[in-house]
């Protein structure tokens, strides 16, 4: 496994070719001073960076090759002002123009804050009809805009609109210290806090050539685990409750309380935020916390486990999951899709094992995939992790090695640039940090799995019925605010 | 004759103070279930009152349709309430029409809400509306074949009538009975929109049938339609109550001790009722829309299938 750094024309256009030919998958995609990167898979999971300097605010689009990088294109071309050439798609992503300026980190330009109108995609034939869903929805949800094409009630074309919750985090970070970057990482989408803040942590370590101690690589392990826990428990409940059956979210909702409760006495904060920072992590495990994990694993093997049952045993609710939103494996596979919406579309993914960082690379744990690609797989995906979050969080807490949980970073430690790969409860978050002399952030880029996740529900929803879409959009559960950034 | 009159509007004004109390039976019911404390019982008519009290906004592409549509619901909810004999067999109302008027005020509700639901223009209310009339077109025949049956076993579509039928002890078991009785609760399931047809809970937009079609309402047009669904959800619950399950109700030309005496059991078994339809919603998911008309269906193909066993049984004797 190998972490490389290429860049100039050639490698640009190989590296779209070869996602393109599926013999790489894309990462991430961004825009810095002058220049666009981009970050791919390679075949045997090594991760390669690639440069091109944008010439005259212009470069060579990559979806024109590869679709997936689309909107990290156009998210990229909002914020910096650079031009696509050849790009399939020149709408806006993240600026709607209600921002008071155009191209907030490349070549500002003042704006009157009036909406530009956007564009769907059309879909035409005898009786169909557009159905606007959101921004605001009836419930107590993130923001963000469905257009559905539908033929009575069979969904013909769904688009997502999204960049509601956009709250500058690209900009923020540039200046920032260390410090305070890990704050605004731990940000991005709250549920998701772990595992940001531990991917920033691992691209500062990296930027700086530092490392943690031991124990807090064993420390983060446990609170990722324990995140996973918390959203995985909440979204099978919530996948059922979509479907009116309302006994498991209540169940599962007790278990995701009892792990959050669980985190705040070990550590201080129900969602463990803002306690990963560079250089280890900010608290040790409090003396009452082993017992208070202990009890949570102890209640959710006893407890889980029927629940499952329930799932397993309920006809009703089967025959709403099964075969809902079957979203096929090559497609998954062209977007390289991570985490659960991945696994469950037949791809043995995951960053935990594949780019072994510890303390992953000290455990074993299986890594559950179905092949089916429905809402029932995504569950299942999810009902199995929890098995194996549970067994790796003994594990860790048995062989947690002693010592120091944070070791001082050398201040002013830069220009530097690093980047991390870590597996959230969603799939894998990107970390890209680039310091500057004075060790402060030049440019950090954060990438939600649900980057490459939301394209997929448009073509996972198309052919089901319109009704059968709040129960597919819960079982990716995609994140907005970690998009919108 | 005033008597008569004063028990007729005590009946009237006994289901329209009940409904609200069913519909918080049922919630503190799913709720008890799903470990929750949930609202107290009288809830619901707080959230009447609150509604009542509030502001009501109209839409601007809203028509003079949109406004009287609450009215209409309600009204005719409560006229085709007043018809059944609750408590008491007999009743001053119940003689001035027969089951296939319920029916017919019921569709006429349905057919103004589904209206009103369009009216707006949204998409919401269409999609409401388009799959309202859907399962209406199900259940309404469903409800008459039902009744058909009911009329062949009793001699009459006359409530008051059949509910006398069924008390005397003359009708015996019948499987025509037990069909009929499947088939309307289906029917009282669809009609109401409760799990496994819609969810009354739900706030995802795109799932909701009744809830999208009155998704505009605010204020007391709101209050009125939501009273006008408590309303029909007891109105079903009473008729299933006072066809299968008549016992104890008082007869008609009864003492004044003895329809008490059924007032108080009719309360009590629309509040078994409450806790029953609790405990089913909570046991089962919602089904998929498509699968509703085969629901639904299944209600009226019982239906026919007990007529036709009746029709069968007489040719034979």
């Amino acid at each position: 496994m190998t972490s490389r750094l290429l860049s100039g024309e050639a490698d640009w256009f190989d590296a779209g070719r070869r996602m393109a030919a599926g013999e790489a998958s894309l990462v991430s995609l961004w825009g810095d001073e002058g220049r666009m990167r981009l970050c791919l898979r390679e075949a045997d999971g090594g991760l390669a960076v690639v440069d091109m300097a944008v010439d005259r605010g212009a470069f060579p689009s990559i979806a024109a090759l590869h679709a997936p990088a689309s909107r990290l294109e156009r998210a990229a071309c909002d914020l910096y002002g650079f031009l696509a050439l050849g790009a399939p798609d020149g709408r806006r992503w993240l600026d709607h123009g209600r921002w008071p300026l155009r191209h907030p980190l490349g070549r500002r330009a003042p704006h009157d804050g009036a909406a530009d109108p956007y564009a769907f995609l059309e879909a035409r034939g005898p009786g169909v009809h557009q159905i606007p869903v959101g921004p605001v929805h009836a419930g107590i949800i993130e923001p963000g805009h469905f257009r559905f094409h539908a033929g009575g009630e069979a969904v013909v074309r769904l688009e997502e609109r999204l960049g509601y919750t956009h709250k500058g985090i690209d900009a923020l970070m540039r200046g920032a210290n260390l410090a305070r970057g890990a704050e605004l990482a731990g940000r991005v989408s709250g549920d998701s806090t772990v595992a940001y803040a531990v991917a920033f942590a691992r691209a500062a370590e990296a930027a700086l050539g530092a490392d943690a101690p031991p124990r807090a690589h064993w420390l983060r392990g446990i609170m990722a685990e324990m995140e996973r826990l918390a959203n995985h428990f909440g979204d099978i409940g919530a996948i059922c409750n979509d479907a009116a059956f309302a006994l498991m979210l209540a169940h599962c909702g007790i278990l995701r309380e009892r792990t959050l409760r669980a985190a705040k006495t070990a550590f201080g904060h129900r969602l463990m935020m803002d306690v990963v920072v560079p250089g280890g992590a900010a608290v040790d495990l409090a003396p009452d916390g082993i017992a208070a994990i202990r009890a949570l694993v102890a209640e959710a093997r006893s407890t889980f486990p029927k629940l499952v049952r329930l799932y397993d045993n309920t006809a009703s609710l089967q025959e709403r999951t099964v075969g809902t939103g079957v979203l096929a494996a090559d497609l998954a596979s062209r977007f390289g899709a991570g985490g659960v919406v991945g696994r469950a579309s037949a791809r043995d993914v995951d960053a935990r094992r594949d780019h072994a960082y510890p303390p992953y690379d000290a455990l074993t744990f299986a890594v559950p995939t179905r092949k089916a690609g429905d809402v029932d797989a995504r569950i299942w995906v999810r009902i199995l992790e929890v098995g194996e979050s549970l067994d790796l969080i003994e594990t860790m807490l048995a062989r947690l090695p002693d010592g120091p949980v944070r070791r001082a970073l050398a201040p002013g430690g830069g220009p530097g640039e690093g980047w991390a790969l870590v597996e959230g409860f969603r799939g894998d978050v990107f970390a890209h940090l680039r310091l500057a002399a004075d060790g402060t952030i030049a440019r950090c880029h954060l990438r939600d799995p649900s980057w490459l996740q939301w394209p997929l529900l448009e073509a996972a929803i198309e052919g089901n019925i319109v009704a059968d879409f709040p129960l597919c959009n819960k079982s990716f559960n995609g994140s907005y605010s970690g998009v919108d950034l | 004759m005033i008597v008569e009159l004063v028990f007729q509007l005590l009946q009237v004004t006994l289901v329209i103070l009940i409904a609200p109390l069913l519909t918080g039976v049922v919630r503190a019911t799913k709720a008890r279930l799903t470990r929750r404390r949930g609202p107290p019982l009288v809830q619901p008519y707080r959230d009447l009152v609150r509604l009542a009290r509030k502001e009501a906004i109209v839409a601007d592409s809203a028509s003079w349709l949109f406004r009287v549509t609450p009215y209409i619901v309600f009204a005719s909810t409560w006229v085709a309430t007043a018809l059944i004999p609750t408590f008491a067999t007999g009743l001053l109302f119940s003689w001035s029409a027969d089951l296939i008027a319920i029916i017919a005020l019921l569709g006429a509700g349905r057919f103004f809400l589904a209206l009103a639901g369009l009216d707006v223009g949204t998409s919401f209310g269409g999609l409401g509306s388009s799959r309202e009339s859907l399962f209406g077109a199900l259940a309404e025949p469903a409800m008459i074949v039902i009744v058909f049956s009911l009329a062949l076993i009793a001699g009459s579509t006359q409530l008051s009538t059949v509910a006398a039928f069924m008390t005397s002890g003359a009708v015996g078991l019948r499987v025509t009975l037990a069909m009929a009785l499947v088939a309307f609760i289906i029917v009282a399931l669809a009609e109401n929109g409760r799990i496994p047809v819609d969810n009354p809970a739900t706030h995802l937009e795109l799932t909701m049938v009744h809830e999208a079609m009155i998704l505009e309402y605010s204020g007391r047009h709101l209050a009125v339609i939501e009273l006008a669904a408590m309303l029909k959800l007891a109105l079903y619950v009473s008729l299933i109550i006072c066809v299968f399950v008549p016992w104890g109700s008082a007869i008609a030309d009864a003492s004044v001790a003895d329809r008490v005496v059924g007032a108080g059991v009719y309360v009590a078994k629309v509040l078994a009722a409450g806790v029953a339809l609790g405990v089913f919603e909570t046991s089962i998911a919602k089904m998929r829309v498509f699968r509703v008309p085969d629901f639904v269906g299944a209600a009226l193909m019982l239906g026919f299938l007990g007529a036709l066993l009746l029709f069968v049984s007489r040719t034979l004797k």
